[in-house]
């Protein structure tokens, strides 16, 4: 299986947002909490659009939230 | 562990279980006698029929006690939607799934044109439906445990 090259900083953020639960975002973006787990752990590539409510959901850029590249586990 | 993983788990031991219970209670039924007799292909028929009946029926129950049994134990209520994650790992358990049964659907084939009874047929096709589900089961824990 190839390796996810999109990393993400969602586990920080929901910390720095008051400390927002996983369910709580998945509530807010429409996901399951797995779907959130599997985002943190950097098992999954979000789509566009999931990326996009996800910053949203954060009031960030998109690139605020999601980078590319070779290590995509949390810097 | 989340709600998925766990109900790919419980789907995983409910195939075999039930697999296994309706084949030890079936197929000493079976009709002795001439190979390829009506009375066979009555009897291969009604097994794979009432197996797939029994097998659906016995899936709904079981889920919906893992249900109960999961909102007592944990007090989360379970997902009540497919998102993208679930679809798409759906996706390639089903990708998977179909895979073994078509391999074994030629097996099946290929112990006719070997000449081999039509008992053999039947077996090789209701075992491969049965592994086919078990390799959906399995692809759904691997990805939701590993990622897609």
């Amino acid at each position: 299986m190839g390796k996810v090259l999109v990393g993400n900083h969602i586990r920080k953020l929901r910390f720095n947002h008051n400390e927002m639960t996983q369910q709580q975002l998945a509530d807010k973006v429409g996901v399951t909490r797995q779907t959130i787990v599997a985002l943190e752990k950097g098992n999954y590539s979000p789509s566009l659009e999931l990326a996009f409510r996800i910053a949203h959901a954060f009031s960030l850029t998109l690139e605020e939230v999601f980078f590319y590249g070779e290590n995509s586990k949390e810097r | 562990m989340t709600y998925q993983e766990k109900k790919s788990i419980v789907s995983l031991i409910s195939s075999i279980l039930i697999f296994a219970a309706y084949s030890l209670y079936r197929y000493p039924q079976r009709p002795e006698g001439a190979l390829d007799s009506k009375e066979m292909f009555h009897y291969w028929g009604s097994f794979v029929l009432v197996l797939t009946l029994v097998s659906i029926a016995a899936h709904i129950v079981i889920s919906i006690i893992f249900n109960i049994v999961f909102r007592m134990t944990t007090g989360e209520k379970e997902p009540t939607f497919a998102d993208e994650l679930d679809k798409r790992i759906d996706l390639l358990a089903f990708r998977n799934s179909f895979a073994v049964f078509v391999i074994g659907f030629l097996l099946a084939m290929g112990s006719l044109v070997i000449d081999q009874p039509s008992k053999v047929m039947f077996i090789v096709l209701i075992v491969s439906g049965f592994l086919s589900d078990v390799t959906g089961s399995l692809s759904r824990l691997y990805h939701y445990r590993r990622g897609v």
